[in-house]
């Protein structure tokens, strides 16, 4: 067994201070040691993106990175997309409105993901915005509301007949 | 579903990196964006005593012109190249490349140099470097060398590189005015590896082209040059003769993705659509 490190990490404004064996994944730093179990762990290699956080300004899996990587960086989970109004962001509410989550286990990751690329690509085509979806899956196949959640957030129109799940 | 235990160093300079590496031979491993190499050990396909992380070494992240190259380095992201105007300008064929590589989440963490000294022969970026005949530079404990694309991929996964040397950069050639560039491939889902996969450059003059490269990947144990495909094209085949050159020239195997068979007859017409979107470019 290796020896463990500190780790400094700024999560959603507040710093932390972790000991932590190197091979410990930021993902699971993020649920073990700092309790914030928003960042969901699913398939642990890098296909789900149910992990996926943001650090330093950029939308990573948290899961493809050892925490010790990212020693003194700024890292942003679920936990802190929500403005401090109490209030949703506009990708969170278009996923209300638009029935976006079943189960609710992909959210955060397509919540974390969007939020990031929205912010990086305030106007976006719909092609675009299913390539940028592509990164996160959710196994109830709930992809429709999830992309007229995307497409609400960036502005874009919701064609009729997707409205709702009808023609899965 | 976790990595096994392993002694994490963070060298900032080149020379403690390879120092590390030749300290630790076969027990250690480099790790740059991670994107493949984590993976591969949270499987726990692969385990290494050291770990060597090249993200706090000075000097790697630069993207630059220099003597008629784009010289992009190691540890340049590859969502920096994807959004460079300088790559987009000087090197289209990496640019048009880069978004077919997993997710944009992927590209955030993954780099241009770990990608190239990974040699998936899946992946895009060793066919870019292997069809634009770029230069790999080596930096090991006695100095730098440089190494042929043509001679850098070895097999599935294993490169020319020593046990004691990284990828410190690669030099990719800028072709010069009329020339056009495009990446082709087939993919089950956006962002998987290909089943097969074709990147083609072509330089024309009037109604001749006069330059033309032709990389295959996700078909061999390597990626491919399709030389006899090239050959073709400079001989005025047209795409879809070249096409059914260059699969004509290999023989993928099959596995639980897709027969090798398809593969062949995929190849054919990929190469056909990246030689018209390419000659395309180079008339407009």
């Amino acid at each position: 067994m290796s020896d463990e490190v500190v780790v400094k990490l700024n999560v959603n404004g507040r710093d932390h201070k972790v000991l932590v064996e190197p091979r410990k994944l930021l993902s699971d730093v993020l649920r073990e040691d700092l309790h914030l179990t928003g960042t969901h762990v699913g398939c642990e290699h890098g296909a789900c993106g149910a992990c996926t956080v943001m650090v330093d300004g950029a939308a990573v899996r948290a899961c493809l990175l050892f925490a010790v990587q990212v020693d003194g960086s700024k890292v942003v989970t679920v936990e802190g997309v929500t403005p401090t109004d109490g209030t949703l962001n506009p990708f969170q509410q278009a996923m209300q409105d638009c029935h976006g989550l079943q189960c609710g286990f992909c959210t955060p990751g397509f919540v974390v993901s969007m939020t990031s690329y929205l912010d990086d690509h305030p106007n976006p085509t719909d092609d675009d915005l299913k390539i940028a979806l592509s990164g996160n899956l959710c196994r109830c196949t709930g992809y429709r509301g999830i992309i007229n959640a995307a497409r609400t957030a960036a502005g874009l129109p919701v064609p009729a007949n997707a409205a709702d799940g009808s023609d899965h | 579903m976790k990595p096994s235990s392993f002694n994490y160093h963070a060298p900032t300079r080149v020379e403690e990196a390879t120092a590390l590496l030749a300290e630790h031979g076969d027990g250690a491993k480099v790790l740059a964006g991670g994107q493949s190499l984590v993976p591969m050990l949270s499987l726990r396909l692969a385990s290494f005593e050291h770990l060597v992380d090249l993200n706090k070494v000075d000097g790697l992240s630069a993207i630059e012109r220099v003597n008629g190259h784009l010289r992009v380095g190691a540890i340049v992201r590859q969502a920096v190249a994807e959004h460079s105007a300088d790559v987009a300008a000087s090197v289209p064929l990496l640019s048009k490349a880069l978004p077919h590589i997993g997710h944009f989440q992927i590209r955030n963490r993954g780099t241009v140099g770990g990608s190239i000294a990974h040699a998936d022969p899946a992946s895009e970026l060793p066919a870019v470097a292997l069809a634009l005949d770029a230069t790999i530079e080596a930096a090991g404990p006695g100095g730098t060398r440089k190494i042929a694309a043509a001679d850098f991929f070895v097999s599935t996964w294993q490169t020319a590189l020593a046990d004691d040397e990284i990828l410190s950069a690669v030099e990719f050639p800028v072709w010069g005015p009329g020339s056009g560039f495009a990446v082709e491939e087939l993919t089950r889902r956006h962002g998987d590896f290909a089943l097969a996969g074709a990147v083609v450059g072509v330089q024309v003059s009037g109604d001749t082209v006069t330059k033309a490269t032709i990389g295959l990947f996700g078909v061999g144990p390597t990626p491919l040059r399709a030389s006899a495909a090239e050959a073709a094209l400079l001989s005025g085949a047209d795409a879809a003769e070249a096409g059914k050159v260059a699969a004509s020239h290999i023989s993928p195997v099959d596995d639980i993705h897709a027969s090798g068979a398809y593969r062949t007859q995929v190849t054919a017409v990929i190469v056909r659509r990246a030689i018209e979107a390419a000659l395309k470019e180079a008339r407009s």
